[in-house]
C-alpha cells in the first residue's frame, strides 16, 4: 500500500525508477553521429553567449578590425572596471531583491491558492482555476499603462515594490498551472490517514502537501527567478529613476552610455548573466523534474 | 488497488443523496468517513480556509492583472494624454484608426507570420533533439544544460549581443568573410528584407531550449514497456518514433504548440531591443506589442495605445479559444470540468 501510493507521486522518484532499470534498448545508430549533432546545436547555441563573453576580454579596436577573432592580448580592464563600479553593484542589488522576494510570494500564493483550487470542493472552484489559466493570455504588454496608472495612484512607481506585485500578480498564472497537477496527484489515501490520525486539512497542508510538492514549488520557484532576474518590460516602464534600475535597465542604460565603448558594454552584459546561469544550472534537473508532473501524457 | 474503495464511497454517496435526498442537508455520514466532502457544500471552517489560502493570491491577481486588463478596455474608448482622468471620449474612433493603419496591418501580418514559421521551423528540431538527448549516453546531462543556456540568458542580454554581431561590420558578416567561401560579406541582416528571417533564427536559438525541455519531460512519461514489446515485435528504431513516441507525445507537443503560438502573438522584447525602437518597421519586424508600446506609453498617446492593446488581447483570446475548443480538447477535457481528481 504504502509503495504504491509513493510511486504514484510524481517528481523524481517516478524518472529514478526508469532509468534505474538494468535492460536498455540497443542504440541503433552509432554515437558519433549523435556527438557530431549535439556538437553543432551546442555550438551555434553558446557562439552568441560566446562573443558577448569573450568580447569583454577585447578592446574596441580589436572589435573593430577584427570582430570575429579571439582576443590578443586578452584585456581584463573591461571587466575589473565593471567589477568595481558602484552602479554595476547597485543594480546588481536591485535585482537580487526583486528577484528574491517576488519569487518568495509567488511561491507561497501559489502553493495554497493551488492547494484549494485542487483539494478543496466548492463552487467558483472551476471559475477560479479559470481566471488563473485565463491570466497566461493577459501579457503584460496589454496591462502595461493602465499599471503604471495603478502604481502612480499607490505611490509605487520608481519603488522596487512597484515591479515585485505585478510581477508576482503576473507569476501567479504559471505557478498555479504547474501546481495544480502536482497537488491532485497526491493520493486521497493520504489524504484520508491523516485525517484519520487528527490532522485537520490545515495540518495535512503543511505536514504532507508541502514536503510532497516540493519538486514542483523548486521548478515554480526557479522559472519564476529567472523569469524576474530577466524581466524588462515592467521594469522599463516601472522604474525611471537609475537608482532603482534593475540590471536589464541598467545594460540598456549603459549600452545608451557608452555606445561607442562595446566591449565595456559586452563586459557589463556577460556578467550580469551569470547569476541566471549558475541558478538554472544548478536546478536543471529539478526544471525538468518538475515540468513531468505538469505536462502528463 | 486503490479503485475498490473510491468506487464503494462514490456508489455511496450517490445513494445517500438519492434516498435520504432532500431530508438532511448535513454531512452524510458515509462521506464523511471516506474523508470526502460532498459536493459543492463547504462548511464554515472550509469557507475560512479557502479564503485565507487563496485570498492573498487572488486579491494581487486581481489588482495587477484583472484591473488593468479592464482599464485598458476602458481607456481605450478616450483620446487621452496620459494626464489627469481621461475626458474626451471618442467611442471607437481609436479602433477606426487601429484598424485602418497599414502600419499595424503589417505588423499583425508579422505575428502571423512568426507564430506559423515558429511552429514549422521550431516544432520538427525541438522534437529530433529531444529524441536525440533522451538516449543514454555519456555527458548528456552537459549537453543538455548547454542547449538550455539561450533559454536562461535574458531577452535584454540576447538582444544586446545580437544587435552588435548583427550589423554590417559585425562579427557575423566577419566570420562569413573569414571562411573565403562567399567572398567579402556583407549582408544587412537587420535590414528589411532578411529582418523577418533574422528574427526567426534570433527566436530559434533563444526559445528551442524551452521546448526541448518541454518535450523532453513529455517523453520521459511514455512507458518503457512499450518501446521493449515493440523491440521484441521486431520494430525498427524509426518505427518505434513514429508510432509509439510521436503520438504519446502528441499532448505535450499541443501544450507547446500552444504557448508557441500565443508568445508569438505577444512578442516583444527581442524586436524592440535588436532593431531599436524606431527603426522597427523600416527596417526590421515590428510587432502587435512593439506597435503598442511605441504608440502608446512612448509616444504619448494613451488612449491609442490602450485601444491597440485591447486588440492584440482579443486577437489571442480568440486564438486561444478556438486552439483550447479544436486542438486541445481532448488533452484538457476533465481536467476542469470534473473536478480533476480522478
Amino acid at each position: 500500500m504504502t509503495t504504491s501510493t509513493l510511486d504514484a507521486a510524481p517528481g523524481p522518484s517516478r524518472s529514478r525508477r526508469a532509468s534505474g532499470r538494468p535492460q536498455r534498448r540497443k542504440l541503433p545508430w552509432g554515437s558519433p553521429a549523435v556527438y557530431f549533432i549535439a556538437l553543432v546545436v551546442i555550438g551555434l547555441t553558446l557562439a552568441p553567449v560566446a562573443y558577448i563573453v569573450l568580447g569583454g576580454f577585447r578592446d574596441n579596436s580589436q572589435l573593430t578590425v577584427d570582430p570575429a577573432g579571439l582576443p590578443s592580448p586578452w584585456r581584463f580592464a573591461n571587466y575589473s572596471n565593471v567589477l568595481s563600479s558602484s552602479t554595476f553593484w547597485r543594480e546588481f542589488a536591485n535585482s537580487v531583491i526583486v528577484g528574491g522576494v517576488t519569487t518568495l510570494l509567488v511561491v507561497a500564493m501559489g502553493v495554497s491558492a493551488s492547494f484549494v483550487i485542487a483539494r478543496y470542493r466548492f463552487r467558483g472552484r472551476g471559475l477560479m482555476f479559470g481566471l488563473f489559466a485565463a491570466g497566461l493570455m493577459f501579457p503584460i504588454t496589454v496591462a502595461i499603462t493602465p499599471l503604471f496608472i495603478i502604481l502612480d495612484k499607490l505611490n509605487l512607481t520608481d519603488s522596487l515594490l512597484g515591479v515585485i506585485l505585478p510581477q508576482v500578480a503576473f507569476g501567479l498564472p504559471t505557478t498555479i498551472i504547474i501546481l495544480v497537477p502536482f497537488l491532485q496527484a497526491i493520493p486521497d489515501e493520504i489524504e484520508e490517514a491523516a485525517a484519520v490520525d487528527g490532522c485537520s486539512r490545515l495540518g495535512f497542508f503543511f505536514r504532507m502537501v508541502l514536503p510532497l510538492s516540493l519538486p514542483g514549488v523548486l521548478t515554480t520557484g526557479i522559472l519564476t527567478f529567472v523569469a524576474s532576474w530577466n524581466s524588462y518590460l515592467l521594469p522599463l516602464f516601472v522604474l525611471s529613476k537609475t537608482s532603482s534600475f534593475t540590471l536589464p535597465l541598467g545594460i540598456q542604460q549603459f549600452h545608451s552610455q557608452y555606445a561607442s565603448d562595446t566591449a565595456a558594454v559586452l563586459a557589463f552584459t556577460s556578467l550580469s548573466m551569470i547569476p541566471a546561469l549558475v541558478f538554472f544550472t544548478a536546478f536543471e534537473r529539478r526544471i525538468v523534474g518538475g515540468l513531468q508532473g505538469a505536462v502528463k501524457g | 488497488m486503490s479503485e475498490t474503495p473510491q468506487v464503494t464511497s462514490a456508489l455511496a454517496s450517490s445513494l445517500d443523496t438519492t434516498t435520504v435526498g432532500g431530508g438532511a442537508d448535513a454531512v452524510s455520514p458515509p462521506a464523511a468517513v471516506a474523508g470526502r466532502p460532498p459536493r459543492a457544500r463547504a462548511s464554515r471552517r472550509e469557507r475560512l480556509e479557502i479564503t485565507l489560502l487563496s485570498g492573498p493570491a487572488i486579491v494581487v491577481f486581481v489588482a495587477f492583472v484583472i484591473l488593468p486588463v479592464i482599464a485598458a478596455f476602458y481607456y481605450g474608448f478616450y483620446r487621452w494624454k496620459g494626464y489627469g482622468p481621461p475626458s474626451d471620449f471618442i467611442g471607437l474612433h481609436n479602433y477606426r484608426v487601429i484598424l485602418t493603419d497599414p502600419e499595424f496591418h503589417r505588423a499583425v501580418l508579422h505575428n502571423v507570420e512568426i507564430a506559423g514559421l515558429s511552429l514549422l521551423i521550431q516544432g520538427p528540431l525541438a522534437i529530433l533533439l529531444a529524441l536525440l538527448l533522451n538516449r543514454e549516453m555519456r555527458g548528456r546531462s552537459i549537453i543538455r544544460v548547454l542547449v538550455f543556456v539561450p533559454w536562461v540568458v535574458s531577452e535584454v542580454i540576447a538582444g544586446t549581443g545580437l544587435s552588435l554581431m548583427l550589423p554590417v561590420n559585425g562579427a557575423i558578416n566577419a566570420l562569413l568573410t573569414n571562411l573565403h567561401v562567399f567572398g567579402h560579406v556583407e549582408v544587412q541582416w537587420l535590414g528589411p528584407h532578411l529582418g523577418l528571417w533574422t528574427l526567426m533564427a534570433i527566436l530559434t536559438w533563444k526559445y528551442l531550449g524551452f521546448a526541448v525541455i518541454l518535450l523532453m519531460a513529455g517523453l520521459q512519461n511514455i512507458p518503457e514497456e512499450l518501446y521493449e514489446a515493440a523491440s521484441i515485435d521486431g520494430a525498427s528504431y524509426w518505427q518505434m518514433q513514429r508510432n509509439i513516441t510521436l503520438p504519446l507525445l502528441g499532448p505535450t507537443i499541443r501544450i507547446w504548440a500552444f504557448l508557441s503560438i500565443i508568445g508569438a502573438l505577444q512578442l516583444f522584447d527581442l524586436p524592440w531591443i535588436v532593431w531599436g525602437e524606431f527603426n522597427l518597421d523600416r527596417d526590421g519586424v515590428s510587432t502587435m506589442a512593439t506597435y503598442m508600446a511605441h504608440y502608446g506609453p512612448r509616444t504619448g498617446l494613451y488612449g491609442y495605445g490602450n485601444a491597440v492593446a485591447v486588440v492584440l488581447f482579443v486577437i489571442s483570446l480568440i486564438v486561444a479559444l478556438l486552439y483550447q475548443r479544436f486542438v486541445l480538447r481532448r488533452d484538457i477535457s476533465g481536467s476542469v470540468t470534473d473536478g480533476g481528481r480522478r
